[in-house]
């Protein structure tokens, strides 16, 4: 049986017919195509689907659609404003900080929460911080490194 | 780090990447965003037991369900050979038969049985569940001992026992080493078995149009052009009607170097239904289906003068197979024997290498490919000499380092360039002096913390070439990449790439080589790469093969393109062509700068194409297939620090130093990068990671909960640091680096928990439990 689901998503309410069962990243991906926020586990272990829901981050393949009827979403495509990067985007590029882009929009989604929590995190509560989020690429030397840039914390 | 405009962004400069911004803005595209009108979904029914004949498949159910188009079976596809194998060592290798969907009889728990097509994922889900399989269990053969046992069930009837293959290497001194040694070490390592887990999993479309015949798969792949081969031999399809594209792919570490049967069996699915097929491949469902690695024994001892000095070294290596032949799984223990004595001139060998099968994943390339195996081993077996001579363990590495260059190993491999003492006196010049680390040792333990540290000094084999070796090892693909670089009439640049990016940043790095080489600015230059229709043959991207073949190849086409382009060049300033200067992507008239033209100029000249020169053809369009004369040897030497936690075992590693000299290189800040993965990947393997089966073949830990890839909170700061040593192989003088942390930093950790506790050797995963265990049983604590 399918209904209705209405939402925010980056600002714009959206309304798509799922199952009771269909999970928050499903919905962004298959019926908003919002392909951003991507899947890459089935255990809410790698983080790469992380979303804002109502402002704060959660991995959206943990979370039905229907929890998020009438909440505010926002996933990777909505970060950016008037085609200039969001700062964490910006130093994310600047620092090297992603090598195959996987994992890289949950990683900018959870690092900006991130700040927002600690604004002048040490690194190793950047690290913690991002411990829910899994990468395979860089070493997180330089994900640490784009986060302390965007904090505007020195090294 | 970063570069501003008017700086150069060519060769040797961190120029920040072009790749980045569809990646950090959601709009990179990777295989699971590809939708093509009417496509399917595929799911698929796996063996859950790991060895078993299959006695009946009861669709009924599942062909009633919503949504679902076709159940099929190995009875239902029909292909004209089985998943295939390029790695034949011996030439004589028995490779027992694969077909895509099991036949009768699987050989590891999860092993493609059917699948279901239907209109969506969940429904796709719901009714391979619903697949009824009967199986008859046969006794399973999980581990080493166990496929050597006497009576051991045979996994593979084309075969005599559960050996696959065995190979040897003997230098002809090799007993009269050992019958001189005063001194012999000897140990056995466990390499345990690894899961790549890249952060993407496999998946594929495969769009087989029912009225033109024509077959397009989008692959998370790292070789699109071999995909595209086996497609045409294992379905039944003209090559030429089939187009392979590797889109944005999200890592691969070696998993997705292998052409895998739901490549196959998406694309006859497709046939079969007349509509394309989607497979995306589940977490839990990779760790079952995509290949293993590692999951290597070494029995190795070494002969040594009472100096250190290694006389000779005896191995024999015990290679974990899994239940079939992957694409390259021969290949990579036979790296092991290829690299066995590491960096060491050891004028002696005897090595022996024996492949069993067992009712497990298969193994292939993972990161490293056999070298990490070979490198751990000889690494450990070095910390043991030094202790057993007494002297420091990085004098026993002096030591045994080459004295002269070019320096051919044992096996009979000439390595192309190396300082290996540079490495290290680097590394050591990055580290406390041993007053200062006595001292932090001694407070550290009034704190309850046991420090210690290690050290590898490693030295790897990449860019496999020239063709005629890697024929003379049995691969049936040669060594070779092809590039092509275009200018267009506007002076733009297109370059075609063989090689197949996974994150390695070549957008990047090649544009790079083509600013240097005929001085277009790196923005106005366009890298295509993945896709069979655009690209002449490449080999793809593995085996830190990248830049040292294809990017050479870059460079050549580039090179052919400015020497047609002076020819124009000298018709449009009416000069000769050895008269001509070219700096800046300008042609000059010697003498007279102001008499130039740009590269830009020429080449829409060059399109014009009135008035050319005498036998000059229109066009600036060059293509090149590059052979390398020989493989590059990268090397260095990482230097680890960890504390032990005296009460609970755990490791914490407080500092890392990695310094590699991987050559002149394109793209310092990406070098770095690289070797920043390869270390967290070396890291992980030994503290964190380890594939574990029961006696039954059940995977224990098949998901993200139980196989621990390391968080940012595992990895400590990484200090990276070179030095250069140009290769002389190629034009460029570059080494490969992809793999390099991942082989220098497994056996550096491994050296500093054993210095921190005080014991020989540790296995891997150095898990808490284990560093206890060690301690109680003798250790430092």
């Amino acid at each position: 049986m399918k209904s209705a689901v209405t939402m925010t998503v980056n600002g714009v309410s959206r309304t798509a017919q799922t199952e009771p069962r269909t999970l928050l990243v499903h919905l962004l991906r298959e019926h908003l195509n919002l392909t951003g926020t991507h899947v890459g586990c089935d255990t809410s272990n790698c983080g790469a689907c992380t979303v804002w829901l109502d402002g704060e981050a959660v991995k959206s393949c943990t979370v039905l659609a229907v929890q998020a009827d009438g909440h505010d979403v926002t996933t990777i495509e909505g970060i950016s404003e008037n085609g200039e990067l969001h700062a964490m985007q910006q130093a994310f590029h600047e620092t090297h900080g992603l090598q195959c882009g996987f994992c890289t929009p949950g990683m900018v989604m959870t690092a900006i929460k991130l700040l927002e929590h600690n604004p002048s995190p040490t690194d190793e509560e950047i690290r913690h911080g991002l411990e829910g989020n899994l990468c395979r690429c860089t070493g997180y030397e330089n994900i640490v490194a784009a986060v302390r840039s965007a904090a505007g914390v020195a090294a | 780090m970063a570069t501003t405009a008017e700086q150069s962004k060519g060769i040797g400069e961190s120029v920040l990447r072009k790749e980045d911004s569809r990646f950090l803005t959601g709009r990179g595209r990777y295989v699971d965003d590809i939708k093509i009108p009417g496509m399917l979904h595929m799911a698929v029914v796996r063996s859950q037991y790991a060895h078993a004949d299959i006695t009946g498949i009861d669709t009924t159910a599942a062909r009633g369900m919503p949504g679902v188009t076709a159940v099929l079976t190995g009875d239902d596809l029909e292909f004209l050979a089985g998943v295939p194998c390029g790695s034949n060592p011996t030439g004589d290798m028995v490779q027992p038969a694969r077909p895509p969907l099991a036949k009768g009889r699987v050989r590891h728990v999860g092993e493609p049985i059917a699948v279901v097509i239907a209109a969506d994922r969940y429904a796709a889900r719901d009714a391979a569940d619903a697949v009824v399989v009967d199986y008859a269990p046969l006794q399973a053969v999980i581990g080493l001992d166990a496929a050597l046992a006497e009576g051991a069930p045979r996994i593979h009837e084309e075969l005599d026992s559960n050996v696959g293959l065995i190979l040897t290497h003997k230098t002809e001194g090799i007993d009269a080493a050992f019958a001189k040694a005063e001194v012999v070490v000897k140990h056995t390592i466990h390499n345990q078995r690894l899961i790549h887990v890249p952060m993407e999993t496999r998946g594929v479309v495969a769009d087989w149009n029912p009225a033109s015949d024509e077959l397009t798969v989008y692959s998370s792949t790292q070789i699109p052009h071999f995909l595209r081969t086996f497609l045409a031999i294992v379905c039944g399809v003209s090559e030429a009607k089939v187009r392979a594209i590797a889109p944005d792919v999200g890592g691969g570490f070696g998993a997705k170097l292998n052409t895998y049967a739901e490549e196959f069996i998406a694309a006859a699915a497709s046939h079969k239904v007349g509509a394309p097929v989607k497979w995306i491949e589940e977490r839990s469902e990779a760790m079952l289906a995509t290949c293993h690695g590692r999951a290597q024994d070494a029995h190795v001892e070494l002969a040594a003068d009472s100096n250190g000095k290694v006389l000779g070294m005896r191995a024999h290596y015990v290679q974990d197979y899994g239940s079939y032949l992957q694409l390259l799984t021969p290949l990579i223990s036979q790296l092991t024997m290829l690299m066995a004595p590491g960096a060491y001139a050891i004028p002696d060998v005897d090595i022996k290498v024996t492949n069993v099968y067992t009712n497990t994943v298969p193994t292939d390339a993972l990161r490293g490919a056999g070298r990490p195996e070979a490198t751990h081993a000889i690494e450990r077996l070095m910390d043991i000499l030094a202790e057993k001579v007494g002297i420091s363990r990085t004098e026993v590495r002096r030591r045994n380092f080459p004295a002269e260059w070019p320096f051919t190993s044992p096996i009979g491999l000439a390595y192309d360039s190396g300082d290996y003492a540079k490495t290290l006196d680097k590394l050591l010049e990055l580290s406390d002096d041993e007053e200062t680390f006595a001292r932090r040792r001694t407070e550290a333990a009034a704190r309850g913390k046991l420090l210690g540290r290690g050290l590898s000094t490693w030295v790897e084999i990449c860019g496999f070439a020239p063709s005629d070796v890697t024929h003379a090892i049995g691969l049936t693909p040669g060594g070779w990449e092809s590039s092509t670089v275009r200018m267009h009439p506007t002076g733009k640049a297109t370059v075609i790439t063989g090689t197949s990016p996974h994150g390695q940043g070549h957008a990047t790095s090649w544009s790079q080589i083509i600013e240097t080489e005929l001085g277009v600015p790196f923005d106005d230059i366009e890298v295509i790469h993945g896709d069979t229709a655009f690209a002449p043959y490449g080999l793809g991207t593995y085996g830190s093969r990248s830049v040292a073949v294809g990017g050479i190849a870059v460079h050549l086409a580039a090179t052919k393109v400015r020497d047609k382009a002076r020819q124009v060049a000298a018709q449009m300033l009416e000069a000769s062509v050895d008269d001509l200067d070219f700096a800046g992507g300008a042609f000059s008239v010697k003498g007279s700068p102001d008499q130039r033209v740009t590269i830009q100029e020429v080449a829409f000249r060059a399109w014009q194409a009135f008035d050319m020169p005498e036998g000059v053809t229109p066009g600036l369009d060059e293509t090149v297939f590059f052979d390398p004369p020989n493989c590059t040897f990268p090397f260095g030497a990482h230097g680890c620090e960890v504390e032990v936690d005296r009460d609970t075992g755990k490791v914490e590693i407080t500092g890392y130093i990695a310094v590699d000299d991987c050559g002149n290189v394109i793209n310092p800040m990406i070098v770095a990068g690289q070797v920043h993965g390869g270390v967290a990947h070396g890291i992980g393997q030994a503290l964190y990671e380890g594939a574990v089966y029961d006696t039954e073949g059940q995977l224990l830990n098949g998901t993200l909960v139980d196989y621990g890839i390391p968080s940012a909170a595992e990895v400590p700061h990484i200090v990276t640091e070179r030095t250069v040593t140009p290769s002389p192989t190629n034009p460029l003088g570059v080494k490969g680096i992809g793999e390099a942390g991942t082989i220098a930093a497994t056996p550096a950790v491994v050296s500093a928990v054993c210095d921190a506790i005080g014991v020989a050797d540790l296995d891997m995963p150095m898990t808490p439990e284990t560093v206890w265990n060690a301690m109680q049983k003798g250790g430092a604590a």
